[in-house]
């Protein structure tokens, strides 16, 4: 194999522990434990980590409204993602943000947040700095089918073009935004077509692949970081959850699905990766049994941290006038 | 008369002005079989086809200058904005077209077109998901911004909004969705531009709009208990502003608290009390006072949205302040 065995079973371990976190967090909202919303990633894991998997750890990655995925796969503390999903003050944004709004910048994650879209110009910025500042990182900018319909995609994308900035453009595919299927939102049959209309090189991949993802991210983030400029990846996948905790689903037909869940991008991996006989059965249990009791922990932390301390609500609204 | 959820007024109204106009047109995020985020277009599609009730993409900007465009040339559009916070994205269509086409091109230009906001807080959906952020549009002149507090008033505003000629902006508090009202059946309207006195009193006026209005009478209530008589007042449409309602008020009672959930600073508070001071200085007995929320983001964790947001127990704390200081 091409990649380290330890990294990939590390990151399959990973893959396990986005999948556990969001499972277990549909539970905990439902037992109203955990309370405003969220968007589980669940069942597009090896986008999150394939992509990830191929950046150097100070290459910057910016997200979305379906950012625990990201976050985690670039280093994320499931114990602190976890308490920012409680509200408490130990977690990234100290209670202040919730699921869609929260960053690591030492982790070089710039942020998950809850416009759809607003995002992309924000990563092409990013971008803009890497190249002035000659730090040699690129940035990785997640978003999914839906944000395409907005104008700051095509106003960013258009710029990160001309100006040839070290950023991938990763598109998540779902086949949805919220309700809404994308052969309405669009008339071309592919994300990545788009990409000629910028004069960028666009490509489609498996987004539900792990090495397929890494592999397609890998060669842009090379292009990017030699200044040859963005590319736009078109990964397609699928979530396993409805698009928040309140969507029962109803515009997927189950045989959809069903398809998609016999593709989950867990099961793959595993089935290749023990068919390969880089993994047993026996070592796949006890990764799956590492992952629960890393959320465990997780939600133990959370449980017992502190609430914020209401007198601090009006702290930190600006950087030179407290 | 019949009771019913707040949403349901407005899902009601909408259907009836569809029924009743053909040129009544939907545009939104998955308003068609969805039913839109807080469902209140369930059944619409199937009922009155997707031709009028048009999923859009993710393009707020995009979808409401068509919108404008439609209004501009004989359609009457609705608009859904899935959550208020993304009519950001679409103020340069609103401010810069529709609250200016008429004022430019004269009287050959209409723009009846209606923005509906589900807005405001109180659900954990941190900052980019519950804002109040009317006064962007208050200052635009050529918006109307109209925000009601009953079901009962969420129907007869919203009829009068569609059948009105000038771009409205109505604000739906999503957590008011689940206030039940009496809601006469058929057609009725309330007029724009009237703020409603919803209680009497003698001692201290309180301005409200929106959900603020219950937290007021809420309020009112538990101070009439200590014998201190509230007037409260529901603006209802915050632009153009009722300053006459607001002023004959506050020269019966010598004071006056308003009362807002988006933050204080350039607030709607600000005109409310600027008004009054300059309509009635020489009635106050003391000084106006601003119960709005904290000048931050709104913030998700529920004990800092709590802290952020006002209730009845800082609204009813400004009363007494302002009855102790004269
Ligand atoms: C500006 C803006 N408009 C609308 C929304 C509401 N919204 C949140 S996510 C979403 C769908 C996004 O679809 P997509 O980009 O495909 O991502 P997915 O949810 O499928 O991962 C919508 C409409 C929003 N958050 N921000
Ligand atoms: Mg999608």
């Amino acid at each position: 194999m091409k990649y380290d065995h330890d990294e990939i079973i590390e990151h399959y371990r990973l893959m396990l522990v986005i999948r556990r976190f969001e499972d277990v967090l549909d539970q905990l909202f439902g037992e109203g434990v955990i309370v405003g919303t969220s968007h589980f990633c669940a069942g597009q894991e090896a986008c999150a980590v394939g992509a990830v998997a191929a950046l150097r750890p100070s290459d910057l990655v910016s997200s979305n409204h379906r950012g625990h995925g990201h976050f985690l796969a670039k280093g994320g503390e499931p114990r602190r993602l976890m308490a920012e999903l409680f509200g408490k003050a130990t977690g990234y944004a100290g209670g202040r943000g919730g699921s869609q709004h929260m960053a690591e910048f030492s982790l070089g994650f710039l942020g998950t947040h809850g416009i759809t879209g607003g995002m992309i110009p924000v990563a092409t910025g990013a971008a803009l700095s890497q190249k002035l500042l000659n730090t040699g990182n690129v940035v990785l900018c997640f978003f999914g089918d839906g944000a395409t319909g907005s104008g700051a995609f095509h106003e960013a994308v258009n710029m990160g073009a001309i100006w040839e900035l070290p950023i991938v453009y990763f598109c998540e595919n779902n086949l949805y935004a919220m309700s809404m299927p994308v052969a309405e939102a669009f008339k071309v049959t592919s994300i990545a077509e788009r990409a000629a209309a910028y004069g960028l090189p666009g490509v489609v991949v498996d987004g539900n692949d792990y090495f397929a993802v890494r592999e397609a991210t890998g060669e842009a983030a090379e292009h990017a970081r030699s200044a040859h400029g963005p590319t736009l990846v078109e990964a397609h996948t699928y979530r396993h959850y409805g698009h928040s905790k309140s969507d029962d689903c109803g515009y997927r037909s189950a045989e959809e699905e069903a398809a998609w869940r016999a593709r989950d991008p867990l099961k793959l991996m595993r089935e290749r990766l023990i068919a390969e006989g880089s993994l047993t059965e026996a070592a796949a249990e006890a990764l799956a049994q590492e992952a629960e009791q890393i959320i465990a922990d997780a939600i133990e932390f959370a449980r017992n941290s502190p609430d914020p301390d209401p007198e601090t609500l009006c702290d930190g609204v600006f950087a030179d006038f407290d | 008369m019949r009771e019913t959820y707040f949403s349901h007024a407005i899902r009601e109204t909408l259907a009836e002005e569809m029924a009743r106009d053909e040129r009544v047109i939907m545009l939104g995020e998955d308003i068609a079989e969805y039913g839109g985020a807080f469902k209140i277009t369930a059944g619409f599609a199937e009922r009155f086809g997707k031709e009028r009730v048009r999923n859009t993409p993710i393009a707020e900007g995009g979808f409401t200058g068509v919108a404008i465009g439609a209004a501009l040339t004989g359609l009457r559009p609705v608009v859904e904005m899935m959550f208020m916070d993304f009519i950001t994205l679409a103020l340069d269509q609103l401010i810069n077209h529709a609250a200016k086409f008429r004022y430019q091109y004269g009287e050959q230009a209409r723009v009846p077109l209606v923005v509906r906001c589900p807005a405001g807080a109180g659900r954990s959906y941190g900052p980019t998901h519950s804002q109040s952020l009317e006064r962007h549009l208050v200052a635009t002149p050529g918006l109307v911004v109209v925000a009601p507090s009953t079901a009962h008033d969420a129907k007869g505003l919203l009829k009068s909004a569609i059948r009105c000629d000038d771009p409205v902006i109505f604000i739906e508090s999503k957590v008011l969705y689940g206030r039940r009202g009496d809601v006469p059946e058929g057609d009725y309207t309330v007029p724009l531009g009237e703020a409603k006195v919803v209680r009497d009193g003698e001692d201290c006026t309180i301005v409200a709009y929106s959900r603020m209005t219950e937290e007021s009478l809420r309020a009112a209530e538990a101070l009439a208990a200590k014998s201190v008589s509230c007037e409260v007042i529901d603006l209802r449409t915050l632009a153009p502003m009722d300053t006459e309602t607001v002023a004959e008020s506050v020269r019966k009672t010598g004071r006056v608290v308003v009362t807002e959930e988006g933050p204080l600073t350039g607030g709607i508070g600000a005109e409310v009390v600027a008004r009054v001071v300059e309509s009635c200085f020489d009635y106050l007995q003391a000084p106006p006072q601003r119960v709005a929320a904290s000048d931050t983001p709104v913030p998700a964790s529920r004990v800092l949205e709590e802290a952020a947001i006002p209730s009845a127990r800082q609204i009813a704390e400004a009363v007494v302040r302002s009855i102790r200081a004269g």
